[in-house]
């Protein structure tokens, strides 16, 4: 006969502030089995823990149910907690009396007798949980890291060091991502490609680093321990074991094209490398604007590579990598200031992006660091330099801040004045967030040793008049209108997640917010894990994120994975179905529906001999999400922890 | 619409996308009625209509099924196969004289705190307006 404790946490106030926890605890010694109960102010506290350890010791407990905050911050604190003394983890059972009842309702009445419902609940619930024994699958001890920006490239290395294996996937035809776009970063001015190509040579070179660049994931199977990855090589058409990166194919190609990496500011060839330190250092035809590969005339390149490695034959090829966790790298995108008609949308020349204004400055960017207005060419002498265009912008669907940009356009005032010593640069701003080491201090030079003025207030319009960009906007700590006449105005547009993000997720079956940037496990606790068990998260593609912040992200992500593959097997929740044979009909309905392709049906002889099909469960390959359940006409299928006594148990308290 | 009929409403949120909705819900202190209690699934998919049909039986006033959009099932597909199970079981429910709408599905995923709210106090708004389900309540409860 089941004995069932419950426990009813405090959380301080957070939940004896609103629930009457004493009569929680009271009521609950009326619901069926339940022959113990207590309150306590931290359950999930060392003495909270112990509290829970004598009740189970001193009254025999079997089974318990905390009655705290939801099962997702601590329900494996509570099972890791009654397994100490010798019960099952699977034992237990958690009341969200916190997230669900009293943070969430205003009436204490309410609240408590919501709370005790939750509570009969729960011990409704675990009287049907059964002890469990834990899956031992085995790992595959090599990591998946899609994108090769500087987050990927930094985990990629990390694991390459502790001795794993590391497949990075990049969608372009070189790693290196944002951070090679580039000029200089803040708050030291280290020349970005100075800091970073290093690391991407270093990638290419660990012989524990794999490096598919040109390439997308086309479909991940599996999971944690073992995922299989479909990776669609596209066709590069240069041989990337010939070629030797000499250069000359781009030299004589004839074909210009806007330059993708540039931002469209420059051209570049129909065969080229997006940037010089690019790596590999192999040139990508492009096969929408190359003469030979549209029309069938041309064949310059190919003419000309002395290594003869072009080959207009190439065609995309899908690999097969099998991996044991999975890194999602995969940076951002820029919110297109198109959507800003009163900025221009997209119509003034001299009106560029914070991201285009990297280029212009960069050594080897379109001008070869020049900043020039692209109307004219003009050295620019006033620059208006606009924040959070689209981010903290409700209306524009993004209320949240970019993080980023504040310090680098502190960084580009910098940069501007020391390319042009007589330029003057405005800033509008909201708020200056200048938290990080050295951030304030750095942003307080920008004013006073390079004499930006910075200006809180919105910019309301910007209007061509006479070769120049009018500024109209608000200076709301004086309280008056201001208008400025600037030779060049840049924008600095809010971070988004890469277009992709959302398919990509789909894939892989992680979980995204509203913007499509990916879910952590917990915000604090959980930052670079995803809830999908083996899948961890580095860089921009989690929110936005700046340098460090995405590199210490990367090799925590990569330290996770190492623990990972510290042993040979994984111990995972036993959470997969299993079909009760003896019941079965062998319909066949749930080896269609699995989306696993978990289920297939196996020959059994019964007692008469005669041969019958039956259903079984791969349990390396079920997820546990029991949708065959509910399919199953002669309903003999279960699943873990979440079986149909459970569930009807949990009804029936209604 | 009876005077002061509170409904009891229950939720089956999946574990992946409403269920933390509704915990961000909590973490964000947004406010939402107290009368219903929210029962965690591992996936849409795993409703059995046989639970709907017992939370009925046993007095519950309506029953609000939310899972992950659709493409965002974290079972790549458990989402679609729930969606045709409701609905040919709602068609079930109207061929039965019931009314459907006590029975809804909507899809919250673990930011929408916000549009659970909303969805909440629709669905309570709903039913205090259509009073007791006596339709399919046993008679001994």
């Amino acid at each position: 006969m089941p004995r069932t404790g419950v426990f009813v946490c405090h959380c301080g106030s957070n939940i004896a502030g609103k629930v009457d926890v004493e009569t929680v605890a009271a009521k609950a010694l009326n619901f069926d089995r339940v022959v113990f109960s207590t309150t306590y102010k931290y359950m999930c506290s060392q003495p909270g823990q112990e509290v829970i350890k004598k009740a189970v010791r001193d009254n025999n407990l079997d089974r318990i149910v905390v009655a705290a905050c939801t099962p997702n911050l601590h329900g494996k604190t509570f099972q890791r907690c009654i397994k100490t003394v010798g019960l099952s983890p699977y034992l237990s059972e958690m009341a969200s009396i916190r997230e669900h009842c009293s943070w969430v309702h205003t009436d204490p009445d309410e609240a408590t007798g919501k709370a005790i419902e939750l509570v009969r609940l729960a011990t409704a619930k675990v009287r049907k949980n059964v002890a469990l024994l834990p899956l031992n699958i085995p790992v595959t001890r090599r990591a998946l890291v899609i994108g090769g920006g500087i987050a990927g490239i930094q985990s990629a290395l990390d694991i390459a060091a502790a001795g794993f294996e590391a497949v990075i996937v990049e969608k372009e035809p070189s790693v290196g991502g944002r951070m090679a776009q580039l000029d200089k970063t803040f708050p030291t001015l280290d020349c970005s490609a100075c800091i970073l190509a290093p690391r991407m040579v270093e990638v290419a070179t660990n012989e524990k680093v794999i490096i598919h660049s040109y390439s997308k994931i086309e479909k991940i199977t599996g999971s944690v321990g073992s995922f299989e990855v479909q990776i669609k090589k596209k066709a590069r058409y240069v041989d990337l074991g010939k070629c030797t990166g000499c250069g000359t194919c781009t030299e004589k190609c004839p074909v210009k094209v806007d330059s993708e990496f540039n931002l469209r500011l420059s051209t570049r060839k129909a065969i080229s490398t997006p940037f010089p330190q690019a790596v590999p250092n192999v040139p990508v035809i492009d096969p929408h604007h190359c003469r030979y590969l549209t029309l069938g005339k041309c064949g310059v390149c190919q003419k000309v590579c002395q290594a003869g490695a072009v080959n207009y034959e190439d065609k995309d090829e899908i690999i097969i990598e099998k991996v044991g966790a999975i890194i999602a790298a995969t940076g951002y995108d820029l919110f297109d200031p198109k959507k800003y008609g009163e900025y221009g949308g997209g119509r003034y020349r001299d009106v560029i992006t914070g991201l285009q204004f990297e280029r212009l400055i960069n050594a080897s960017g379109p001008t070869g660091g020049e900043i020039t207005r692209l109307s004219d060419g003009k050295t620019p002498k006033t620059i208006v330099f606009i924040q959070c265009v689209g981010s903290r912008d409700e209306q524009k669907g993004k209320p949240y801040c970019s993080k980023i940009c504040c310090m680098y356009t502190a960084k580009q005032t910098i940069l501007a004045k020391e390319h042009i010593p007589d330029v003057q640069c405005y800033v509008f701003y909201i708020d200056i967030r200048a938290g990080g080491k050295n951030y304030e201090e750095f942003v307080k030079r920008a004013q006073t040793d390079y004499g930006a003025v910075y200006i809180r207030g919105r910019v309301s319009k910007l209007y061509e008049q006479e070769g120049q960009i009018m500024v109209k906007g608000m200076d709301t700590l004086l309280g008056e209108e201001v208008e400025i006449p600037a030779d060049l105005v840049v924008l600095a547009t809010a971070i988004v997640p890469r277009r992709e993000a959302r398919t990509l997720a789909q894939k892989i079956g992680l979980s995204y917010d509203q913007h499509a940037f990916y879910n952590e496990a917990h915000p604090k606790m959980a930052p670079v894990e995803n809830l999908t068990l083996g899948i961890y998260l580095a860089g921009a593609c989690q929110a936005p994120k700046d340098i460090p912040d995405s590199v210490a992200m990367a090799s925590a992500a990569a330290a996770k994975i190492c623990g990972l593959f510290s042993r040979d097997f994984l111990s995972i929740d036993p959470i997969v179905a299993s079909v009760a044979e003896t019941c079965c009909v062998g319909c066949n309905t749930c080896v269609a529906i699995c989306p696993f392709k978990a289920i297939s049906m196996e020959i059994r002889k019964d007692r008469t001999g005669q041969e019958r099909q039956v259903a079984t469960v791969n349990t390396s390959l079920c997820q546990g999400c029991g949708t065959c359940l509910p399919n199953c006409r002669s309903r003999c299928i279960s699943l873990n922890n979440w079986t149909t006594d459970q569930l009807y148990a949990e009804v029936m308290t209604i | 619409m009876s005077e002061g009929f509170t409904p009891n409403l229950i939720g089956f949120f999946c574990q992946w996308c409403s269920y933390l909705g509704a915990d961000l819900a909590g973490t964000n202190r947004l406010c939402y009625p107290a009368n219903i209690k929210i029962i965690r699934i591992p996936c849409t998919g795993r409703i059995d209509p046989q639970f709907i049909l017992r939370a009925f039986l046993n007095g519950a006033d309506g029953v609000l099924v939310s899972g992950c959009h659709p493409g965002d099932c974290h079972y790549t597909a458990g989402n679609y196969f729930a969606r045709r199970r409701m609905q040919v079981f709602k068609d079930l429910l109207n061929f039965m004289g019931f009314d459907q709408e006590r029975l809804i599905m909507t899809w919250i995923s673990a930011s929408e705190s916000k549009k659970l709210v909303k969805v909440v106090e629709q669905f309570n708004e709903t039913i205090t307006r259509m009073g007791p389900q006596k339709q399919l309540v046993l008679p001994t409860r």
